[in-house]
């Protein structure tokens, strides 16, 4: 098979054995990527040259037969919200338009340690508010299994992107969903790990307490081999954790026998899809072949998740999002008046119209009088919320189960009107983060029409090592047809 | 819960964001919209329950405090050339003081 069209984990085990030069494999996803990228517009941008010059680096290293990390040589897309010195980096949003970071992120920075290939930038809701990549300032992206559809959102770039093959990994961030359901929605894997456990640090920021950044790639090797190279303590992030990084590959292919696999209840009522549904319960009867204990459960505040995700988030975005002014980066719109002038015309010019309205919700939560009825009352739902969890756990759970959306990939412009249809999307994703507890998503199968379907685990904070083991031992076990988007079939 | 033209004006100034007029008659049917979803919060029992805003790891909060040590930061002109406009020391701002 040509090397570049590998998962991610098959393409490092090539590279060390010498059966692929990365010279060679970046040059199959470059031309794989100007050939079929007009149609999935998974990319904002690509930095071609740097790529390259990375890659005779990783050619020369690899010829040398010195031990390398296993990411190199591995070509890697960024979604466009992790700075990269001087490559413009926009969050899809016009008011960043033209803004070239003086920095690495520092998962930017850990990933070139590790000898990656840093291809390019990738698109993404504006700011990552939203469910399907409709709301970039730079247009949609399109799903690979059916371009007439989303790819999902916030990171819809990042998962059309290894959904494409256009390159075998990327990155994204997950403030309610946004690596999971998008991962779903395309075939691939992708997974949110603990608050904490990757650093922040240059990435910007959306919802703070609910942020992170999180790997995708076509297999759960793939996923465990970039997390291990992006996590750990950064003290340029004072909520990453001290705790150390465990080798998540070496475990991978340890027996899950034993554990116990949790299914709420509350995860498989109204609104799912008949389809996702049959596909999920035939992972969990995989998980089960494996060994695995399966274990009815209730986790009886998710209904309220939804609702406190959305002033929690709101209320957040509104700070964060208060430092485009137009006089430090980014556009300035013109403005003949007073500073406030300057302030609200280049905010009004910059920022689409979900952005405004997440501001407008949030600033509205936390204003005077507000403050108690909503944004503290959320809080305090949040905590009932992780207190599920915690219960669930305790209760000898390792890991819980449950679809990772609803529904497959919907048409563009289905929801796009409808901000409340468009929310329900990360129903089952959202409490994760609110609980600030580790989430990954992995093919469980198709719908009829053919459309990817993903599986969702979450596990104990820090269990990231046991959630991969599960997610590998589903991949294993319901060993799916490697079937390629219709769009390469063509080429 | 309804939201009128007033509050979502209001809202928008504290939000230093200028809305259109037809994007004000939107805002509110939109706001009001959500607000109706989110006041289902309202009938939770959340009486003794601390709110929870840090979903982190608690126990690493003493240990991750850093020292209060001057270190070097982004070099000026690198950092002014990101700016809309500068005068090679500063930012630059439409007159505040009369």
């Amino acid at each position: 098979m040509n090397p570049s069209l590998l998962p991610l984990g098959d393409l490092s085990r090539a590279l060390d054995r010498g059966e692929a030069r990365p010279s060679a494999v970046l040059e199959e996803c470059l031309s794989r990527t100007a050939r079929l990228d007009g149609k999935v517009h998974a990319f904002l941008r690509l930095t071609e040259g740097q790529a390259r010059a990375a890659a005779r680096a990783s050619d020369e290293r690899r010829a040398r037969k010195e031990p390398l990390s296993p990411l190199d040589g591995v070509p890697v897309g960024l979604k466009d919200l992790f700075c990269q010195e001087g490559v413009e980096t926009t969050a899809g949003s016009r008011i960043l338009e033209g803004y070239h970071p003086p920095y690495d992120a520092t998962v930017v920075r850990k990933l070139r340690e590790a000898g990656a290939v840093l291809v390019g930038k990738l698109n993404m809701d504006e700011f990552a508010m939203g469910s399907s990549t409709e709301n970039s300032a730079y247009g949609p992206t399109r799903n690979p299994w059916d371009l007439e559809r989303t790819p999902g959102g916030s990171s819809g770039g990042s998962a059309a992107a290894v959904a494409a093959r256009f390159v075998p990994g990327t990155l994204g961030t997950d403030t309610g969903g946004s690596i999971r359901q998008p991962a779903a929605l395309v075939g691939c894997v992708g997974m949110k790990p603990t608050y904490g456990r990757v650093s922040r640090y240059g990435v910007v920021a959306f919802a703070s307490s609910l942020d992170q950044v999180g790997p995708f790639a076509q297999d759960v090797r793939g996923v465990a081999l970039l997390l291990r190279a992006i996590a750990g303590r950064d003290p340029n992030d004072q909520t990453s954790s001290l705790r150390p990084v465990p080798d998540y590959d070496a475990d991978l292919e340890k027996p899950v026998r034993g554990l116990t696999i949790g299914v709420p209840k509350e995860y498989f009522g109204e609104g799912l899809d008949p389809a996702v549904e049959k596909s999920v319960r035939m992972g969990i009867a995989a998980l089960e072949r494996e060994g695995c204990a399966v274990k009815a459960i209730s986790l009886p505040n998710s209904p309220h998740a939804i609702a406190t995700y959305y002033l929690v988030a709101t209320a957040e975005a509104s700070s964060n999002l208060a430092r485009y002014d137009g006089i430090r980066y980014g556009q300035r719109a013109p403005a003949r008046g007073s500073l406030l002038d300057l302030y609200e015309k280049t905010r009004a010019a910059g920022f689409g119209a979900e952005v405004k309205r997440r501001i407008l919700l949030g600033t509205y939560a936390l204003s005077a009088g507000y403050y108690d009825a909503y944004y503290l009352r959320a809080q305090k739902v949040r905590a009932l919320i992780r207190r599920d969890f915690d219960q669930a756990f305790a209760a000898g759970v390792d890991a819980v189960v449950s679809p990772t959306s609803p529904w497959a990939a919907f048409r563009l412009g289905e929801k796009v009107d409808d901000p409340l249809a468009m929310y329900l999307n990360d129903i089952y994703t959202v409490p994760v983060n609110l609980a600030g507890l580790p989430g990954i998503s992995v093919p469980s199968g198709f719908t009829q029409a053919g459309l990817p379907i993903g599986m969702q685990l979450i596990g104990r904070p820090f269990e990231e090592g046991t959630l991969l083991r599960l997610a590998r031992a589903a991949e294993r076990a319901l060993a799916l047809p490697r079937r390629l988007p219709p769009l390469l079939e063509r080429t | 819960m309804a939201i009128d033209r007033n509050t979502v004006r209001h809202v928008a100034r504290l939000a230093r964001l200028a809305l259109t007029s037809e994007e004000e008659e939107r805002t509110a049917a939109q706001l009001g919209h959500v607000l109706e979803y989110i006041e289902r919060l309202g009938s939770v029992d959340i009486a003794g329950v601390e709110p929870l805003s840090f979903a982190g790891d608690a126990s690493e909060a003493e240990a991750v405090m850093r020292d209060d040590a001057v270190r070097p930061s982004l070099p000026r002109e690198k950092v002014l050339a990101e700016a809309p406009e500068q005068d090679g020391s500063a930012f630059v701002v439409p007159r505040i003081l009369e």
